[in-house]
């Protein structure tokens, strides 16, 4: 039996884009630059010659313009994969992510659906400064209507996508910008996998540590170095901001009695907030100390390679904060 | 008035005529409706504007599609939107056209392929030209027909659509309802070219402005240009110069603009207009105008009925519908 051949998560998302093309001809991807340039993180290589300018659509820069017509398109009878170059520019197509993709289900009575798949990159780590590097997968996650994807493996680049153009919904995938050259094997039939369930990556007895997207390798180095020390780390990969996998995270907490939230967005109002907030509610009783948090620090991200590190989570403090809450 | 009379029949006419005045009649009962305080939230009224939504509607198939504002009473009464689920979604009951949850502003009704009232103005543009682009990529022949006021010309979303739309040559005609002001904002304190049209040529989309106050002329302009579209020429650009001759909502007293020239709009009333030259025509006679009243009113009445008596829908259903519930 020969070896998967190695492949990074680059080549994941791009192949869950083909085969999506293959499988269903409803399916088209348009963005800023999807097609001659490649992808601006070079996802979309080489799909303009295989499938054609109809169904590789380059787009003006107009977030809000191909947004919005995503989900028209959406509504009538296409599966639209939308690709945002970063989350920064997001911003420019809120209006249509938030006040049409998320609520024409609940407000037109349930007459109309929107089965639209919004792709773009997140995060931080390459120098790009503060108008390209920010994680705001957590200001979605606050709003109903919408789903929240954040793959943080191989699998899950390659099979989210999958089921997110099957969901009846608006699906947002937010692909970490620092994750795009993981390698990794894949396997053969690797294919959809299920939304809305987190994953225990590392089974643990004596802490939580709780975390999503482009975090995730830098708290399984955690893990590792706690291990060393006599602390066997829990790790849970969210895999989905919303909706929450309660359950799977106040069943880990109750286990391990202790819990630490990596979040690469900043502290205030965060996704951790809320995941803290949750096991309060849920599993307070369970606790055996505070819920620790590990954010990113409350500046715009800087360029300069130490300031952008200090600025994001890292490995030492989330070892610190994990000892910290174990005592 | 420019009437191509080979064209336009009696019937015809009469139909258009019958059209206005249901609209009007609508939108004057829910003006009472809510100082009687049977309707709440924003109420937008188009008295004044009914000329464009019926022509342009009487110039689409069923299969079409239409994108609208929060001012787009009368586009779903047009477009064959029962007057009593209309109402009804005035009323917030269940019974209405989008189950009681959109209210005045967010009509919908996907039997009529009326994708719904957009309350953020130039909203709706992107949607449209989402529509239409899916009918290409399907084969489709269909039109999607996009309202808006002039506001939205101001907003990017309106050039974004502008662009890609003559760009992908998509099968959308943009209607602009120019009534002039936005909300109290007029035209020229907020534009540096207040001739909108010309906004639509210079994305290089055929374009032209009418007399809104005019059906026929509003009648004659759409059906070229839906027919020009469903042949494959790409989106056309209607900006229809109108009116409204009242309030923008229930909540403005109207301090930005003069009682003078609201009644000077009013001389140019569409529907007296229609009326008045299809009498001097010989073809309008005084139990047609008596038929259509009564008839307006019948409707109009029977919605009222419908609408006191429909249900609240259950607070337990407060959260159904935020997704799809799968069947499975």
């Amino acid at each position: 039996m020969s070896a998967a051949p190695e492949i990074t998560y680059r080549d994941a998302c791009r192949e869950a884009i083909r085969d999506a093309m293959k499988r269903d001809e409803r399916v088209f991807l348009m963005g800023e630059d999807v097609g001659h340039y490649g992808g601006c993180y070079a996802v979309s290589k080489g799909l303009l010659d295989e499938f054609g300018p109809e169904r590789i659509r380059d787009t003006p820069l107009s977030e809000s313009g191909f947004t919005g017509m995503g989900i028209g398109a959406a509504m009538n009878g296409m599966r639209p994969i939308v690709e945002i170059m970063t989350v920064n520019f997001a911003l420019l197509a809120l209006d249509q992510i938030v006040n049409n993709a998320a609520t024409i289900r609940h407000m037109s009575g349930n007459q109309f659906g929107v089965p639209l798949v919004i792709r773009m990159a997140t995060g931080a780590g390459k120098q790009l400064a503060a108008q390209h590097s920010h994680s705001l997968e957590g200001w979605f996650a606050h709003v109903p209507g919408l789903k929240v994807l954040t793959p943080a493996t191989l699998e899950d680049a390659r099979g989210m996508l999958w089921t997110a153009l099957e969901d009846p919904d608006p699906v947002l995938i937010f692909e970490h910008v620092m994750l795009y050259n993981m390698a990794g094997t894949l396997a053969a039939d690797a294919g959809a996998v299920p939304i809305g369930k987190a994953a225990i990556r590392r089974p643990g007895k004596h802490v939580s540590l709780i975390t999503y997207g482009g975090s995730l390798p830098k708290v399984m180095k955690a893990a590792e170095e706690l291990a060393g020390q006599g602390i066997d780390a829990e790790v849970i990969d969210l895999r989905t901001l919303r909706p929450l996998d309660d359950e799977t995270i106040c069943g880990s907490v109750a286990r391990t009695r202790r819990a630490v939230i990596v979040d690469e967005g900043w502290r205030s109002g965060s996704i951790a907030a809320e995941i803290s907030a949750r096991i309060m509610e849920q599993a307070f009783w369970n606790l055996d100390a505070p819920v620790g948090r590990v954010c990113s620090a409350e500046v715009p991200i800087p360029y300069p390679h130490h300031l952008e590190e200090a600025a994001l989570p890292q490995v030492p403090e989330i070892v610190a904060a994990a000892k910290k809450v174990v005592g | 008035m420019s009437v191509p009379k080979l064209l336009l029949t009696r019937d015809t006419l009469l139909g258009l005529l019958r059209q206005m005045t249901r609209v009007r009649r609508f939108e004057e009962k829910c003006a009472e409706l809510y100082q009687a305080e049977k309707i709440r939230g924003f109420l937008h009224l188009a008295v004044g504007e009914e000329a464009i939504c019926t022509a342009i509607m009487a110039a689409l198939t069923p299969e079409d599609a239409v994108v609208a504002t929060y001012r787009e009473h009368g586009h779903a009464l047009v477009r064959g939107v029962p007057a009593r689920d209309i109402m009804a979604e005035m009323y917030g009951k269940a019974e209405g056209c989008s189950r009681g949850r959109g209210g005045s502003m967010h009509l919908f009704s996907a039997a009529h392929r009326f994708y719904g009232g957009y309350a953020i103005v130039g909203g709706g543009l992107p949607l449209a030209a989402g529509l239409a682009l899916a009918d290409r990529m399907q084969g489709q022949k269909r039109v999607t027909v996009c309202f808006f006021g002039e506001g939205a010309a101001a907003e990017g979303e309106f050039h974004e659509t502008m662009n890609l739309s003559a760009l992908w040559k998509l099968p959308v005609l943009f209607v602009c309802e120019n009534n002039l002001y936005a909300m109290g904002t007029r035209l020229d304190l907020s534009e540096s070219e207040t001739d909108i049209h010309a906004k639509a040529q210079a994305y290089r989309m055929p374009s032209e402005s009418i007399d809104g106050m005019d059906v026929v002329a509003v009648d004659a302009a759409a059906n070229r240009a839906i027919a020009a579209i469903r042949d494959g020429a790409g989106p056309h650009f209607l900006e229809c110069r109108t009116y409204r001759f009242r309030a923008h909502s229930m909540f403005d007293p109207q301090l930005y603009r003069s009682k003078e020239e609201v009644e000077e709009w009013k001389e140019r009333d569409p529907i007296p207009r229609l009326g008045n030259w299809m009498r001097q025509a010989g073809m309008l006679h005084d139990r047609d105008v008596e038929k259509i009243e009564a008839d307006a009113k019948i409707e109009i009445d029977d919605a009222i009925a419908f609408a006191e008596t429909g249900k609240c829908e259950p607070v337990a259903e407060l959260t159904r519908h935020v997704y799809a519930e799968t069947a499975s």
